[in-house]
């Protein structure tokens, strides 16, 4: 019932001298929304960054212990980090729809994976598009630039970006912390429908947010996981000082 | 003191001036530049001037091969510079890490850049002429002209890159890409309208040089076109020196020399023209 999907263990990441994850246990299981908390700096986006690697892109960052997908080791020597990436869809904080059509944008993941069958492509393009929410604002102007595009329809398109190559799990790194109220009400909802699905992580600095959409929630502070239950739990009855402290804006 | 004060009204009324006065400067002497020219140019030019090769030491006929030998060098330059300059800021900006290496590189194609162009035509005669034994020929002094501009497209194509925001390259990785497909799709599609920024300014000082092609390709009279690329050419800037100062008949040659110094300008000007539509269509369709 409940599979493990992500996971860390005794997971710590150095920026050249700073230690900037401490000894990470983590796990999260399929089909959850987990929520990673905790003031700037405190390493929860480094350690949603460690999921798919891409602060491999970061010079000078070192790690030891690992950190699991479906139980393989992601920092294993045999793994291809581009295919590890094709599995571990990511959305950032601010929107980076790519200066092509709308269509391309979604259609790019699958392009550079090789696949050139035009039905196909379609298929998904159209596909990913109604399970980001966005078809019915977009499916008349599928040649016009991404750029034209509100930034909440933006992220929208980023996610069904993500969504087209159909990866397992989804990293969300503050998804809708650029945009307006009733943009990141939209965001909210659609990640809350995505769940049934895929296993999402969302990094966010918004209570309310975490509150509403997560099924678990992670406390960060200065590298290391303080707290992590779910959610329900971290809001009302919290075990630690400094979670307590923070949920309820008295520090962070 | 207080009584001199001007009001701040005053002030900015005079400095607008004053920067409206500099930018009309500016302007004008550029026109007028190119209305001394036209005017004392423009009565030669005619169908002959620019389809016939010139005769009587140039103070006869007409300025064909010259045309062709600029448009040839122009082209030969480009072909040789313009992939590995574009293929050169591309592995400065995107494949090296920030280090000692990165930076002599860097500073080395900035000094490149200032080097007189002279002393290109220096180096150009000792290696393609001499030492690869190409003799004065159009290869050589495309090759020449070539290494001139390298460090200008090198340049331009760094400073494009640079200007992508980062967070396409990560969008691109993200969805697994691997780094050569980001460079090629999400990149380099963003970057072309600055990459033929530098393709114009490239194509706008070869044309004009004369330096280079001095003692590497440029034939003071021949009246006919290059039969191979290691055959002579003529080339418009060098021809426009042979008329001014080594004819026979410098008198009866000024109006040539104005003739072809018009054609130059117009070249240049309709190069970088065409080059512009080229970037606008890149602009409109990256957006």
């Amino acid at each position: 019932m409940s599979t493990t999907k992500v996971e860390a263990k005794q997971f710590n990441l150095y920026y050249g001298e700073y230690h900037a994850l401490k000894d990470i246990e983590f796990k999260a299981t399929e089909n959850t929304i987990t929520a990673f908390i905790g003031p700037s700096g405190c390493g929860k986006s480094t350690l949603l960054r460690s999921f798919n690697r891409m602060n491999d892109l970061i010079d000078g960052v070192r790690t030891t212990g690992q950190t699991l997908i479906d139980g393989i080791n992601v920092y294993d020597k045999s793994i291809d980090v581009d295919e590890l990436r094709k599995k571990v869809g990511m959305v950032f904080q601010k929107p980076n729809p790519f200066p092509k059509s709308i269509f391309e944008n979604v259609a790019y993941g699958l392009r550079i994976d090789g696949i050139s069958d035009k039905h196909f492509i379609e298929e998904r393009v159209v596909s990913s598009l109604q399970k980001a929410a966005l078809w019915n604002e977009v499916k008349d102007k599928l040649k016009k630039s991404a750029n034209a595009l509100s930034g909440g329809q933006q992220q929208r398109l980023c996610i069904a970006r993500a969504l087209a190559i159909e990866p397992s799990v989804i990293l969300m790194d503050e998804p809708a912390s650029a945009l307006d109220p009733l943009s990141t009400s939209k965001i909210e909802e659609l990640i809350y429908e995505l769940k049934q699905h895929y296993t999402i992580i969302i990094v966010t600095h918004n209570m309310q947010q975490a509150a509403r959409v997560s099924d678990h929630t992670a406390f960060f502070y200065l590298g290391e996981l303080i707290e992590y239950d779910e959610t329900k739990t971290i809001f009302t009855n919290p075990k630690s000082l400094q979670t307590q402290n923070y949920i309820t804006g008295r520090f962070g | 003191m207080q009584g001199f004060r001007l009001s701040k009204k005053t002030n900015q009324l005079l400095a607008f001036n004053l920067f409206r006065l500099v930018s009309f400067m500016v302007v004008a002497s550029l026109f007028l530049i190119l209305g001394f020219i036209i005017i004392n140019g423009i009565s030669v030019i005619n169908w002959d001037f620019l389809t016939k090769a010139p005769s009587n030491n140039g103070t006869e006929g007409g300025i064909m091969p010259a045309i062709v030998g600029t448009l040839l060098l122009v082209l030969g330059s480009i072909i040789f510079a313009f992939p590995i300059g574009v293929l050169s800021g591309i592995y400065i900006n995107e494949y090296l890490k920030e280090n000692w290496f990165k930076k002599i590189v860097r500073s080395m194609t900035n000094n490149l850049s200032g080097v007189p162009s002279i002393v290109f035509g220096l180096f150009g005669m000792a290696l393609f002429v001499h030492t690869l034994n190409f003799g004065d020929s159009l290869i050589a002094g495309s090759l020449t002209l070539g290494l001139m501009v390298l460090p200008i497209i090198i340049r331009t194509t760094e400073e494009a890159l640079k200007s992508v925001d980062d967070s396409l390259r990560q969008g691109s990785y993200a969805l697994g890409a691997t780094k050569l497909q980001t460079i090629r799709k999400v990149v380099l599609p963003v970057c072309y309208p600055n990459i033929v920024t530098g393709l114009i300014l490239s194509v706008s000082r070869v044309s004009g040089e004369t330096a280079p092609i001095l003692f590497t390709c440029a034939a003071s009279f021949l009246p006919r076109l290059p039969h191979s690329i290691f055959d002579q050419v003529m080339a418009l800037p060098y021809h426009l020196y042979v008329l001014i100062v080594s004819g026979t008949d410098l008198e009866k040659a000024r109006p040539m020399a104005y003739g072809t110094a018009f054609v130059l300008i117009a070249l240049v000007l309709f190069v970088n023209l065409f080059a512009n539509a080229v970037r606008n269509y890149f602009i409109k369709k990256s957006k």
